[in-house]
Order: C-alpha cells, then structure tokens, then sequence
C-alpha cells in the first residue's frame, strides 16, 4: 500500500506541492567505547545528531557547514537510508525515510568524500553495475555511460582503466557520474571536493553549478569549504555537535553574527575558529578506539 | 508490477555482471586458487592409493572416485559460502557497500543475484577440478550419470545459499570477526555431512546435525549417481529431502539478512572502517 505523503511545510501544502526534504526533531546517538582508564562506563552514548530540523524547496540547494564530527555525514546517512534514527522524522519527496525506505532509494543518490569502488574494475565496469541496481538495462547505459562520463570531463581514453590508476580527483569525477546516471532528484553530496587539487575542486564545483543550472535536482551539500558553501547554496547551514544553529542566506547569516565572512560567523555561531583542533572532537573526547563510527569524516576543516 | 519485476531481474544480473567483471579482472588469482585447489584435492584423492600402497584392502578405484566427489563437493560448498559471506565483507572493505545498499533493488533480488553468481561459478569450477583431478587417475565410472549428480548439486545449492546468507549475515552485525565466523560454521556443517566418510561413522550427536544438513543428502546422491548411476526417479526421497530443507532455509537466510541489515543500520556499521 502506498505511503501517504507527508507535507509539514503550510507553504507547500497549500501551492499543491511537496518539500524536497523534511526533517523534524531527528535523532541519531551511537555508542561508543571510552578510553582505556577513562573513569565511568565503558560505553558512552553520543548523540550524533541532536533534534535537527530543516526543509528544503524542490530545486534548492542547501549548504551544511561544520567540523568533523558535527553530524554532517550522519544527516547525509540518514536521508540515503544507510542509518535508522533513534528519533524525530525525515521525510523525502514526502517518504518517510524509515518506512519507505526503497521509495526514497529511487529519488536519492549521494556522492560522498571518498569516491567508493570497486578498484580493479574500470569507471564503465562500476557504472555498469551500479546502474542495473537502479533498474537501468545495458541498452540504456551503453550510449548513456558513456555521455555522462564525458559531461563530467573523464577522459575517453581511460574509461577501460582500473579505477585504482585513477587520481582522487578522477575518481570524484566518476563518483558524481554514477550520482547522475541514475537521474536523482535529490543529490546528497557529503564533501565531494575534500582533499582534491585546487583544479579538480575546481572542476568538480563547476559541474555542481551545472546541474544546479540544468537539472531540476535539489542538492544538500556538506562541506567544510567555505567558499564553496557561500558559492554553490540558496542557503547555508551551520552544524555543531549535532544541533543544527542556524540556517539561512548566506548574507543574513553573516548579518545575524554581525561577521563580514562565513567565517567569521562560524566562531561566532560555534565558539570555535578553523585553525582550532581539527580532529574529531568526540573521538578526542573518548579516544581513540571507538566502536564503528559513522560520522569518521575524513579531511581537515579547512 | 512487470516493471517493477524486470527492474529486479536487472538488478540480479547486475551483480552477476559484477563478479564476472571481477573474476577477468583478478584472472590471474583465479588461476592460482585454481591450482592451489587441485593441489589440495590430490592430496585428498591419493589417500586412497596410499592405503592400498600400505597393504590395507579396499577397492581403490571407489575409494578414489569417492574421495574426489567428496573433495569436489566441498570446495563447491566453500564456493558458495565464500562467495555469500564474502561479498558483504569485501564490499565494506570497497566501500561500495553503502552504495549497494542505498539502491532500490530489493535485498532478495540482491541475494538471489550474490547465489546465482556463487552457483555458476561454483558449477564451473567444481566441473573443472572433477575433470583435471580425474586426469591424475586412471578411474573407471562407466555407470556415471553426471547430468544426475549436477541436478541433484543445482537442487542442493539452494539449501546451501540459504544457509550461506545466514553466515553472510555475520560480516554485517561484526565487521571485523564475522567472515571468520562464516568459515566456522561453514566448517561444522561440511564435518557432519560425510565428505571423505560415511555419516554413520560419526557420533549419535553428530548424526543428528548430519540429518539436518543439505551436504548429507548432497553427497549421497551425487555419489550414487556417479559411481552406481543412479536416476533421478530413484533419488527422489533426497531430492524431496533437498527441495524441502531449501524451501525453509532460503527465506529464514533472506529474514536473517534482513534483521543483520537493520541492525547494521542502527548502529552504523555499513560505514567502511580502516
């Protein structure tokens, strides 16, 4: 039986339409081992996202901004189904995350830090496969594969190569080609640009920028690059210890903490400036050792 | 509702189309576990000749033909087990995981495609090594039904990847000890089942868990099919046997599955660590 779409938005509702995403009050707390010799539990429970709500418009495109450990890849997890939350709601195109999971599987595709795959098969071989799971047949991904891999620039004559003979920045190029061949509507990109050189970040944004301009897809960007925050989103969020602090126009937010940069704004929202400790502030917490972590972000705050 | 039916299908021939992409690409560590298997089976296969060698008395070309069936059927066991345990250990070590599991494809269609997989290439390699072990021997099995004995492998390979989902299942609630657990409990099912031994040589104990394992009746029919060329028709009761214990085990190692998946998800451990 279908779901019945789930619309909190009072503006959506009564235009007819539903919010690309809808998330209310969500939880995510994961446990995790404290350091030998800590006093207290071995175990504590940390809360990797603390009652986050947000909406986003169909078509925008949202920045979240914060330091490792913040909860940006949680939410990423969250919205794309890898993790169930402990509470509040998340709602896609008006599917509940948590009880129609597939259906949400269909409008969602995520490119994340590190541009997973297979090593030894090549950029068309991992797009292949990838694309039958979406139900994509070989008649439709012999001329497709092909196309996407040369909008996103990935040269032809390395398309037959192991991916592990792939620079990062080439690897992040067929990532977001296997984000795109499935057509999503909404992009989950969990810091597509962290650790690239300068030209491929460069690359990659000018094809965020792209698809912004040519798709009708929304995009939920994490990231800890300011400037491609302020450059890239309608709307900027600031996340910290997993509560999101505020979340607007890049101008205004600057406006609220009386800051003349993104910056600026940051320490004033968090308390904490870029060049602080850049290590995962939870895991400093509780040391090294901790159980399976999903919010592991790798890369410096930058 | 075809749609949604030919979307799955493609989704199970794209995880075959995966591990085919794979197999090419690792040709070469294929062939050295190749080699390093049929080493093994020889060293299995020429008890028989070392007994008669050490004066004992039996008929060694039935002792051969029965070890080798034995040792066939188990690396084709470790084949399937390997494969389905494997595949969610090695895609968290990828990373490609996460990805796999944010698809639409249904788990079951997943899983059907992860056994279709391990049975060809299983099928293929267990025919291979019969065929290159047997070159070693100058066996005679003038009675052999083979097309028997692979309906009766086919048939039991569907208790045994009901049974390997449920050790696939491992890798995900542990990430770190639950492929080494798969290989344990692989190991238990394959020690009852009577693969170089008559089952009734085991404990009482040990013949109870025999009764209840596919590789039992797997073994019993292959090896009446191959040496005393069994049909079908009399190998009914074992394949009545086999169709029932895969009927049970297949959905309970989808179930199992599924409850792994969500408690993976819980407690974020899809995420690829190290």
């Amino acid at each position: 039986m279908p779901e019945p779409l789930h619309v909190l938005d009072p503006l959506a509702s009564r235009s007819g339409t539903t919010l690309a995403v809808d998330v209310a009050g969500l939880r995510k707390v994961f446990r995790r081992k404290a350091p030998r010799g800590a006093p207290g539990p071995r175990r504590r429970l940390v809360a990797a996202l603390d009652g986050v709500s947000f909406t986003m418009a169909r078509g925008e495109t949202v920045a979240i901004l914060g330091q490792n450990g913040s909860g940006k890849s949680t939410l990423v997890r969250l919205l794309s189904t890898l993790l169930l939350p402990d509470g509040g709601s998340a709602y896609v195109f008006g599917h509940d995350v948590n009880r129609s999971p597939r259906a949400v599987r269909r409008l969602v595709n995520r490119v994340s830090v590190e541009a997973s795959f297979f090593k030894k098969m090549s950029a068309v071989e991992n797009l292949s496969y990838a694309a039958r799971f979406y139900g994509m047949p070989p008649a439709a991904t012999r001329g497709e594969i092909p196309r996407i891999l040369g909008r996103v620039g990935f040269p032809a004559n390395r398309r037959s190569e192991p991916m592990e003979n792939l620079s990062r920045g080439m690897q992040q190029k067929v990532a977001l080609a296997r984000a795109l061949l499935t057509a999503p509507v909404l992009l989950l990109l969990d810091e597509p640009t962290t650790g690239l050189d300068p030209r491929s970040k460069l690359e990659v944004q000018e094809f965020i920028k792209e698809i912004r301009r040519e798709h009708d897809a929304t995009i939920l960007l994490c990231t800890h690059d300011l400037a491609e925050a302020e450059a890239l989103a309608d709307r900027v969020g600031i996340i910290d210890r997993g509560r999101l602090l505020r979340l607007e126009p890049a101008d205004p937010l600057k406006a609220h903490y009386r800051a003349h940069t993104l910056e600026q704004a940051f320490f004033a929202a968090t308390g904490r400036t870029f060049a602080d400790d850049t290590e995962d502030e939870l895991e400093t917490e509780l040391g090294a050792g901790v159980d399976s972590d999903p919010d592991d972000e790798r890369g410096l705050f930058a | 509702m075809m749609t949604g039916m030919r979307a799955e299908l493609i989704g199970v021939a794209g995880v075959v189309e995966r591990n085919l992409y794979l197999t090419r690409r690792y040709i070469w560590w294929e062939l050295a576990f190749f080699v390093w298997t049929v080493a093994n089976t020889l060293t299995i296969v020429f008890i028989a000749k070392g007994i008669e060698a050490s004066g004992g008395t039996i008929d060694v070309n039935r002792v051969t033909s029965s070890l080798l069936i034995g040792a066939v059927i188990w690396a084709y066991l470790g084949i399937i087990f390997e494969f389905l345990t494997e595949t969610v250990a090695w895609e968290r070590w990828e990373g490609t995981i996460e990805y796999t599991f944010m698809a639409p494809l249904r788990r079951a269609a997943h899983l059907t495609g992860m056994a279709a997989w391990a049975v060809l290439y299983g099928l293929v390699r267990a025919v291979l090594l019969f065929a290159v072990v047997a070159l070693f021997f100058d066996l005679s099995m003038p009675r052999a039904d083979y097309l028997t004995a692979i309906v009766v492998l086919l048939v039991a390979s569907v208790s045994f990847a009901g049974i390997g989902m449920m050790t696939a299942v491992l890798p995900l609630i542990s990430p770190e000890k639950g492929a080494q657990l798969g290989f344990v409990a692989q190991g238990l099912l394959l020690v009852v089942s009577g693969v170089y031994y008559p089952v009734d040589v085991l404990p009482t104990w040990m013949q109870w868990i025999a009764a209840a394992s596919p590789a039992t009746y797997a073994l019993t029919g292959i090896r009446d099919a191959i040496l005393d060329g069994v049909g079908l028709s009399s190998l009914a009761p074992e394949l009545l046997v086999l169709l029932l214990i895969g009927a049970v085990s297949a959905p309970i190692g989808m179930l199992m599955f599924a409850a792994g998946e969500r408690y993976a998800k819980r407690h974020g451990k899809l995420k690829r660590s190290g």
